[in-house]
């Protein structure tokens, strides 16, 4: 029997933008794979090309050279199987909680019926929000947007969740309990999850695999598999194991940059 | 409100005989419609007095009672008549304005070839003074209302396509990219997320707008008509009769302010997300 193709596969993916002064060289020569189900966190300085990558997959851009197949086949225009969370949550500042889940159907067919409803509450139930469904967007902490903006991002059951940095505009609390919130979301439902993130600690405790990124082209600089068993907790984070895997990630990022 | 506030604060601070006076004023939303309703009432009288005192003839300042007299110059019936000629063309103006400028804005965000074409002309248009062009439109258009109608459009719809256009440019880059993800069809993209983005932008403009139209229908009136509030005050001051023209300046004044009431009034109830908290 053929081994069944990998969710993602980067294929020598280059990425060169035109802009009025000249052309800029945003990723060149990348090339990995992520297997299904597999969280796969992409970590690197700002402006290395890691937002890039995320739209390539998502068939927001065409690559300019080589390509990016999902479950085996080149991407070339967006695909129903992706869900993608953005930095900011995003929500529409005039519809409630539960129609802002619903949002990606209403704005794809153009209706909602009773079943995509009832698939939006419990998916804010798994997201904990349960009791929350007819709030506005306003009434809700960021943490809490956040948690909305997952919520619309699994209502298609998509097999690939996208994150482009979903938890750096939150406050540090906040943002680790939110991890440990993904943790427990991706274990009861898992995804193929690739996510970005500048943040050494968290690509630590949330990924299977970490992917070291350099800027300016961008470019995979390593490939790491984190070294911590599932399930992992708030002892996880004070662990030895995982103060030397970050250690390890921090100095090569620096030196790097030095 | 928190003007109001800090006016009245700063005022009852310096004087402890106000401060017990404001104390005894009834708190809250009575209290921000009785304090400027008492400070136009002290204006009319410090004014009527002024008048008579400094014995001030009536062309050059006549005094509020006088200016009420002045409604008492033509019967009610007439004073309808000429209410009506200048609302009916403004709103005429109004609505045609909107018509015209929101799918202007949209194109402007849509295509930047079309942005490219069409917004130096709307410059164009909009730095001419309106005032000028108007005797030769009603020369074109003819004595109807349709050259009023321009006028007032001409006025009006210049601030409804830059604030409409600016709000359909605001929407957050992911939203746009989270329905291109979807591969939603594009007219969706504008119904169901840059038009209410919009909305904001397109209510401060349309509360301009309405007050411009006021302006475009008087303008036109000036320049030839035989009905109106702004052919009365005109009327009225080609004979002297100053007071008269003074009433006909008030009910423009309570048009405008009435109208611009009823936009703010609509977005209160059908947008109420769409205010600033």
């Amino acid at each position: 029997m053929r081994e069944a193709p990998d969710a993602i596969a980067f294929k020598g993916l280059g990425q060169i933008f035109k802009t009025d002064s000249g052309s800029v060289e945003a990723l060149r020569d990348v090339n990995f794979a992520v297997k299904r189900h597999e969280f796969v966190a992409v970590l690197g300085p700002s402006g290395c090309g890691k937002s890039t990558l995320l739209r390539c997959i998502a068939g927001l851009l065409a690559p300019t050279s080589g390509s990016v197949d999902v479950f085996g086949l080149p991407v070339t225009e967006p695909r129903d199987d992706i869900g993608i969370v953005f930095q900011k949550p995003t929500l529409l500042p005039w519809a409630n909680v539960e129609d802002n889940v619903v949002f990606p159907i209403k704005h794809k067919t153009g209706k909602v019926n009773h079943e995509h409803r009832a698939s939006a509450r419990e998916m804010l139930k798994m997201v904990g929000l349960e009791g929350f469904e007819k709030r506005m967007p306003a009434e809700l902490s960021g943490g809490m947007q956040q948690r909305v903006g997952i919520a619309r991002a699994l209502l298609l059951n998509p097999d690939i969740l996208l994150m482009d940095e979903p938890f750096s505009a939150l406050d540090a609390l906040t943002r680790e309990e939110m991890g440990f919130e993904l943790l427990r979301i991706w274990q009861a439902s898992p995804k193929t999850v690739l996510f970005i993130t500048h943040s050494i600690n968290e690509a630590v405790l949330l990924a299977d695999r970490v992917l070291v990124m350099t800027g300016r082209p961008g470019s995979v600089l390593c490939d790491l598999q984190v070294p911590i068993e599932r399930p992992r907790s708030i002892e996880t984070t004070s662990s030895k194991v995982m103060h030397d895997f970050s250690g390890q990630l921090r100095s090569l990022l620096l030196k790097r940059a030095a | 409100m928190t003007s109001l506030d800090s006016f009245a604060a700063s005022f009852s601070s310096a004087r402890p005989k106000m401060r017990a006076l404001m104390a005894r004023l009834p708190a809250g939303r009575l209290r921000l419609v009785l304090l400027p309703a008492l400070t136009f009432l002290a204006i009319l009288v410090v004014w009527e007095l002024a008048t008579r005192v400094f014995h001030i003839p009536s062309y050059v300042l006549p005094a509020p009672s006088r200016i009420a007299g002045g409604f008492d110059s033509i019967p009610f019936g007439r004073w309808v008549e000429h209410v009506w000629a200048t609302l009916r063309v403004a709103l005429m103006g109004y609505a045609i304005s909107i018509a015209i400028a929101l799918p202007i804005a949209i194109g402007l965000t849509k295509s930047e070839t079309l942005s490219a074409c069409l917004y130096p002309l709307l410059v164009v248009i909009q730095s001419t003074p309106v005032v000028a062009i108007a005797p030769i439109i009603i020369v074109v258009l003819g004595a109807e209302d349709a050259p009023r109608v321009v006028i007032t459009c001409l006025i009006a719809f210049f601030p409804l396509v830059v604030s409409t256009t600016t709000g359909l440019m605001a929407t957050p880059p992911e939203l746009v990219e989270l329905s291109r993800s979807l591969r939603a069809p594009i007219h969706r993209e504008f119904t169901q997320i840059r038009i209410p983005y919009a909305i904001p932008y397109i209510f401060s403009a349309l509360k301009i707008s309405i007050t411009l139209s006021v302006i475009g229908a008087v303008v036109a009136e000036f320049v030839a008509a035989e009905k109106g509030i702004g052919y009365y005050i005109q009327f009225s001051t080609s004979l002297f009769k100053l007071p008269e023209a003074w009433a006909g300046l008030g009910i423009l004044m309570v048009m405008s302010l009435g109208l611009f009431q009823l936009v703010a009034l609509t977005q209160k109830i059908f947008f109420p997300w769409s205010l600033p908290k």
